[in-house]
């Protein structure tokens, strides 16, 4: 029962420290990510509203505030995790943890939630001022939430994965760049994937963020490109996938403890 | 006596260069324990494996009776390691720190109490709210021990406390480390300071090159390798020295001679020697050996 304790307030210590670590610098890891995702908003909405055919009977700029919120909430997850380990690697306070009891599960559980709840923030932040522009359906709130969760924590695994791989900052703006990033553009944020050639929707459909995103927007509007309940056992399969990868590589100590 | 830590037969190497070889000792509960040995002797690998940062090629090592890989969670809640570089996390201040450290050992809002008194007795109070990257070097070092004892542990590990930290900022810690070795802490000291080991502890093992090359109490090493400088300012007006004495001399300059010696009698015999000769000495000082000497003898090297 007292390891139990000590156990929880270890995992507790380390969540409330990478909670904190965000909440120290929130203009760069909530404002800016936020007015990124509300200028994608205006323009593209100004921009495409009568060019992009997607669902009848939604307005193109109610279609792309779900995407947009799922975008930004998934690469924040990832950002959060990846920039936390990435720098603590570099400055070398990672040793602070690594001295510590904490089990490899622990150290897990800690960067994942933390990674999901500001993913999650970050989202409901968009979605507040979304909301100023466009009136916004919530039609099944436990699937917008359980595709937020999901997605937040395969992007937060992801990220971890990413931070301890990465021994130099460029090598995480890699990550960023060439694996995040294409992969949520070329999701459906902006478009249905009905509206792309057949090739394109093949491929699409091997990009789990297009899962997510489909799955999350099934939840305003009652409507997806695939069945919500396909989407989340793909991201469900991906996150076990990544969730195992990483907790192996935790616990053989893999480029932490060499 | 307990024993507090038994590195049993570590080895390590990284790729084909050994940097450990059979270390295998014991560490007595209670004891100022010095690691000594020049740069690259394998003191810190053999701190990070204590501490389960590196792992060891073979071997194994316990604290309190707790393996430090099987039993890790054990071993580490007893332990506290002050690392040799000056690391920091850049988001919180010293108090923010030095909780979260705390609560990694899953103690909580009751530890309270015992942080204040490290702060206290690190002097940090005047920094306690201070954000860790705004403290100078000598501040960030006390952070780093506070944050070695803020989880209560018994056995303290200080790998290099002192190195880049002024003559009265090392002094203080000296003070501190020893007080906190008065209180029943197990101390154990890494340094190339020979100076620090010789005025701190009882016992210490000098490594070199990955080897344990002596083990024993500071004053049964300094007296087994026992050796006395005798050093004169004279003049010698061209008069050769006796070839009595010229195994004794270590070096030779134009109005200075300085001699080893291994017994008090020799001094005597030295200054008769010279007397007979009718060399002028003008100044004389005798210097007791120190452990510097003694690694030095131990390793063969030259000063």
């Amino acid at each position: 029962m007292k390891n139990l304790k000590a156990e929880f307030i270890g995992t507790w210590t380390l969540l409330k420290k990478e909670l904190l670590r965000f909440w120290r610098v929130v203009f760069q890891t909530v404002a800016a990510p936020v007015i990124t995702a509300v200028l994608y908003l205006l323009i593209f909405s100004h921009v495409l509203a009568n060019h992009v055919k997607v669902y009848d009977n939604v307005e193109y700029t109610a279609f792309l505030i779900p995407g947009l919120i799922m975008m930004s909430l998934l690469q924040n997850s990832f950002a959060n995790s990846s920039s936390s380990l990435i720098q603590s690697k570099v400055m070398g306070n990672i040793i602070f943890i690594l001295l510590t009891p904490l089990t490899y599960l622990q150290f897990f559980l800690a960067f994942l939630i933390a990674s999901i709840v500001r993913g999650i923030f970050v989202g409901a932040c968009i979605y507040l001022l979304a909301l100023l522009y466009v009136d916004l359906p919530l039609l099944h709130p436990w699937i917008i939430f359980g595709f937020a969760i999901i997605g937040g924590a395969l992007l937060g695994t992801f990220g971890i994965i990413a931070g301890i791989w990465a021994n130099r900052f460029d090598q995480m703006a890699a990550f960023q760049n060439f694996v995040i990033m294409p992969l949520s553009f070329l999701s459906g944020v902006f478009y249905s994937i009905h509206s792309l050639p057949p090739f394109w929707q093949k491929v699409s459909q091997l990009n789990p963020f297009f899962y997510m995103i489909d799955g999350f927007r099934y939840g305003f509007f009652g409507q997806s490109d695939v069945a919500p309940l396909l989407s989340f056992f793909v991201v469900m399969v991906f996150f076990v996938v990544l969730a195992f990868i990483t907790l192996g590589m935790l616990k053989s100590g893999y480029k932490l403890r060499s | 006596m307990k024993k507090a830590i038994v590195f049993n037969k570590v080895n390590k190497s990284f790729g084909k260069l050994q940097v450990l070889k059979d270390i295998d000792f014991t560490i007595q509960e209670g004891e100022f324990f010095g690691l000594l040995g020049p740069n690259g002797a394998g003191k810190s690998t053999l701190i990070n494996i204590l501490a389960g940062l590196v792992k060891p090629c073979s071997g194994s090592i316990k604290v309190m009776g707790h393996d430090v890989i099987q039993d890790y969670q054990k071993a580490r809640r007893l332990l506290g390691i002050v690392p040799q570089e000056l690391v920091f996390d850049p988001f919180f201040n010293v108090r923010e720190m030095l909780r979260f450290q705390a609560g990694y050992f899953g103690k909580g809002r009751e530890n309270d109490d015992w942080v204040d008194e490290v702060i206290d007795s690190l002097d940090l109070q005047d920094k306690a709210y201070t954000n860790m990257r705004m403290l100078s070097g000598g501040m960030k070092r006390r952070a780093l021990i506070a944050q070695a004892l803020v989880h209560k542990p018994p056995v303290i590990v200080l790998d290099e406390p002192t190195a880049g930290v002024d003559v009265e900022l090392r002094k203080r810690l000296w003070q501190f480390i020893k007080k906190l070795n008065q209180k029943g802490y197990t101390i154990v000291l890494t340094t190339h300071y020979l100076e620090e080991a010789e005025m701190l502890c009882n016992r210490v093992a000098m490594m070199d090159q990955g080897k344990i090359v002596a083990l024993d109490k500071t004053r049964n090493l300094l007296k087994r390798f026992a050796v006395k400088n005798l050093n004169f300012r004279v003049n010698l007006k061209g008069k050769k020295i006796p070839a009595s004495i010229q195994k004794f001399i270590q070096f030779k300059g134009h109005d200075s001679i300085s001699f080893l010696i291994k017994e008090i009698g020799e001094v005597e015999f030295i200054i008769s020697e010279l007397k007979k000769t009718k060399i002028n000495i003008l100044d004389m000082e005798l210097i007791n050996s120190d452990l510097e000497n003694v690694f030095l003898k131990l390793t063969g090297s030259k000063k």
